[in-house]
Parts: C-alpha cells; structure tokens; sequence
C-alpha cells in the first residue's frame, strides 16, 4: 500500500515497509497541489498545480512520478462563455478529476470552478466543455448556481457508474447534484430529499450544496453526501435523499467521507464544528463511522488529538481501501488506520495544508 | 532585437529556458514568438483572454508595461523585455 498527498507545498509520496511508513519521494516541492488523483485502469498519475502566479495547471505521470508531463492544451472555456455576473468566464481551479468506466477505452473528466465540465476522450487530445450542463436552464436562466466560501460554483464531484459509462453523477456547490445518462447529452438534477437551510425554499429544486458524494462501486445506486446541511444517502440512483444527521446529535457538518464499496452499510465522515467555525468540534479530531446505513454513528477518537484540535479535513482529504483509511488535514497532519478507524497512528504533523489524500492498494 | 528575459521560477517549468532574441516590436508579438519556441509558456503568462495574468508583471527596459490587456506596447529594436512574477506572500 502507498499513499500519494497533495499538499499546497507539494506532492508527497508515503510507502510501507517493514519499518513501517515512511515518505519515499517528494514531487513538485514548494508548488500547491490541489488536487491528486490516480486513474486506476490506466495507473495514470494526475496532479493539478493552483500556481498563485501561473494560472492553473495539470501534470500527469504514466510511470508512477518517475517523470511527468505537462498539460499544454489546458480546458478552456469557449469566449462566449459568461458567468451570471456577465463577465467570461475563466478557468478557476480544478476541483474534480474522474476516470471513464470500464466499458469505454478513454477519457477522463475534470470538474471545474467556475461550474464547467470538461471531458476529453484521448482521441480529441483536448478538454472540451459540457455545453449541455454549462447551458443547463438552472445556471443560466434560473440563476440557481452560485459559489459558497468561493466566489463561484464548482464541480467537485462526478461519479461514474461502474455499469455504464455514459451515467454520470455530479456535485455542484452550489447547485446540486445532476445526473446524465447519455454522457453529458443532457442532465436534470437528482436533489429530492435535500435540504438547503440557506435558502428561502429549503427543498428547492436547484441550489444545494454538496460537499462531497461518493458512489458505493458494488451497488451504484447507493451514493453518499456529506452535504452542507447533514449527511445524506441515496438508495435508487438519487431518486431520493435521505438524511442520516441531526445537529448537535450526530455528525453533520463537514466535508470529508469515506465509504466501503464493498460494504454499502459502512461509511466515515470527519464532522467540522460549523459553517461558522472551522475547527474540529470541541477542538477533539474525531472520525464517526457507521455499520448500520446512517442509523447510527460511533465515534472513533484512538490515536487522535483529543484537545486543541483545530484541524478540519478537506474534502478530498480522506479515503478509505477495506479497513486503511488515511486522512490530511488543513494543519499538516497526517493520519492511518489499518483497522476501519478503531485505531489512528499519526504518519506526520509537520506537514503543509493537505488537499488530497490517495490510497494505491499494491 | 529586443532582446526577451525570463524570472528563473519560469525554469522549473521550462527547461532550457534562456535569453532569447525577437523579431516582435511589440509585448504582444514576441510573446507569440516565445510560445512556438517554449509551447504552453504563454498560458503561464496570459490568461483565456490573452490578457497578462494578475500576478505577473512584464518591464520593459525598467518600466512595467501600459497595456495589460493587448500588450501593445511597443519596443524597439534594442528593448530589454523582462517576464517577472509579481512578489506575494504565503
């Protein structure tokens, strides 16, 4: 087993042995990598460089980091492309970055703030936007996408059916989450059952927000939100949301999960106190874990700082391969289970802000 | 010819990257010329709008330039351009 971290001062390679972990290269040192993902039919590397100076970037590595190679043709929205402020609309930050099925031979997605989607199926050699989702009424008549803590809507998760490859779930914040089964053809949104506090119509069709949704791989239909406004699950395809949080009862505010695929009853989350404040409830680092569904949660706290705490997870921090689990925190700190989470050994404190954490099972 | 200078951060992306000698009379042109040389530097210096990133800075000669936005600042023939990104902190 290895780990791969991005962090904003660089791309951190963790490898066991019979030492134990420790960190065996350091990839893109000083430079912030927003993102890390690893497309495990093509063992493509992929990182994304949020260079303050440069604009954003992409590298990939099809030899596992021994050398990278740039993105020249960056995704690039269209000149006629406006945001609802009337001015163009710029690539932000990529957010999002999602290997094709197994049905089809190539092609990988990249989510995108300010609310593009991109698709390039290899044989274009070009990131080409989702016209039908930019064009989606919600976004451009209705105004019903907009940013929260940024300043404009991002697509951070796209979930690809494992049965089918054209079926495709995304998470918007904020807007919601969109379902297309024709490859991006055309989408309608899957929000029945969610709850947006925030709004002057909770049960709005369009204008959720997501934080974070993970597809149960052995049965598609079940997906897991950690949203907002509670955590949320679906059991048909998004047909409806059930929430499975109350506040001040169970977890409920965060942005971190991590699910079992093979297990659809079992899932993590990492709960921050509050929209308001950013730290680990209590300033105790806690990961709730359930067997049940979301019946019920347990709270998981071995091994993890149980005062002054004020780390909080992002949400592409955490995840999960069987009982390993790792997750990053925004203070640098690192931390495995090797046992579903009954247990946490500390692999670094000294880290910079970890952004997105990958397991690669050997 | 207006002669091209580049900050060493440009480098890590770049290998290779050096002095070069134009044939562009304008910030515009020898920004086109550099591309074909070093392809992809120009995303690093513009943005989707063609207009010179936030965060970067180009002089030439001392003086930063006019026009962020076409880059039609002229030069002449013995130009010193310099591509700088802009200090920040974190």
């Amino acid at each position: 087993m290895r780990i791969l971290v991005g962090t904003s001062k660089g791309l951190i390679l963790w490898e066991k042995d019979e030492q134990g972990w420790s960190i065996s290269q350091v990839f893109f040192e000083g430079m912030p990598v927003s993102l890390v993902y690893v497309d495990e039919l093509s063992g493509i590397w992929w990182a994304s460089l949020a260079h303050r100076h440069w604009g954003q970037k992409i590298q990939y590595s099809k030899d596992e980091g021994k050398s990278w190679v740039s993105v020249v043709e960056m995704p690039r929205y269209p000149s006629d492309a406006v945001l609802s402020s009337g001015k163009r609309a710029k690539l932000k930050k990529i957010w999002s970055i999602q290997q094709r099925g197994t049905d089809i031979d190539e092609g990988i997605w990249l989510g995108t703030e300010p609310g593009g989607l991109f698709f390039n199926s290899a044989s274009e050699e070009k990131f080409q936007l989702v016209e039908a989702l930019w064009n989606h009424p919600s976004r451009v008549d209705e105004n019903q996408w907009f940013g929260a803590g940024r300043d404009h809507p991002f697509i951070h998760s796209i979930l690809v059916d494992p049965r089918d490859s054209d079926h495709i779930y995304i998470g918007v914040s904020c807007a919601g989450v969109f379902e297309t089964t024709n490859r991006g053809k055309s989408w309608r949104p899957k929000n029945e059952g969610l709850i947006a506090a925030y709004l002057p119509n909770p049960n709005a069709e369009v204008g959720h927000d997501p934080h974070a949704m993970q597809l149960v791989r052995s049965q598609p239909d079940v997906i897991w939100q950690q949203n907002h406004c509670g955590i949320f699950k679906t059991i048909n395809g998004g047909g409806e949301w059930q929430r499975l949080s109350e506040p001040g009862i169970t977890p409920h505010y965060g942005f971190a999960l991590a699910i079992d695929h093979e297990n659809s009853q079992r899932a993590w989350v990492i709960p921050a106190m509050s929209d308001e404040e950013r730290i680990a409830p209590g300033l105790q680092l806690k990961v709730y874990r359930t067997e049940d569904g979301g019946k019920s949660w347990e709270g998981l706290t071995r091994g993890l700082p149980q005062q002054f705490a004020f780390d909080i997870v992002f949400r592409h921090s955490f995840a999960g391969a069987g009982n390993t689990l790792v997750f990053g925190s925004t203070t640098g700190n690192l931390f495995l289970s090797e046992d579903a989470g009954d247990s946490w050994e500390v692999l670094s404190n000294y880290l910079a802000r970890i952004e997105s954490v990958v397991l690669l099972p050997d | 010819m207006p002669r091209i200078h580049f900050t060493s951060a440009l480098s890590r992306f770049f290998p290779g990257l050096a002095e070069e000698s134009c044939k562009g009379l304008t910030v515009r042109e020898v920004v086109d010329e550099i591309e074909i040389k070093y392809p992809g530097i120009k995303d690093f210096i513009l943005d989707e709008e063609g207009k010179l990133r936030k965060h970067v800075n180009i002089f030439v000669g001392e003086k930063v330039i006019h026009d962020r936005d076409k880059l039609s600042d002229s030069l002449s023939t013995d130009s010193e351009v310099l591509i700088f990104q802009a200090l920040s902190g974190g």
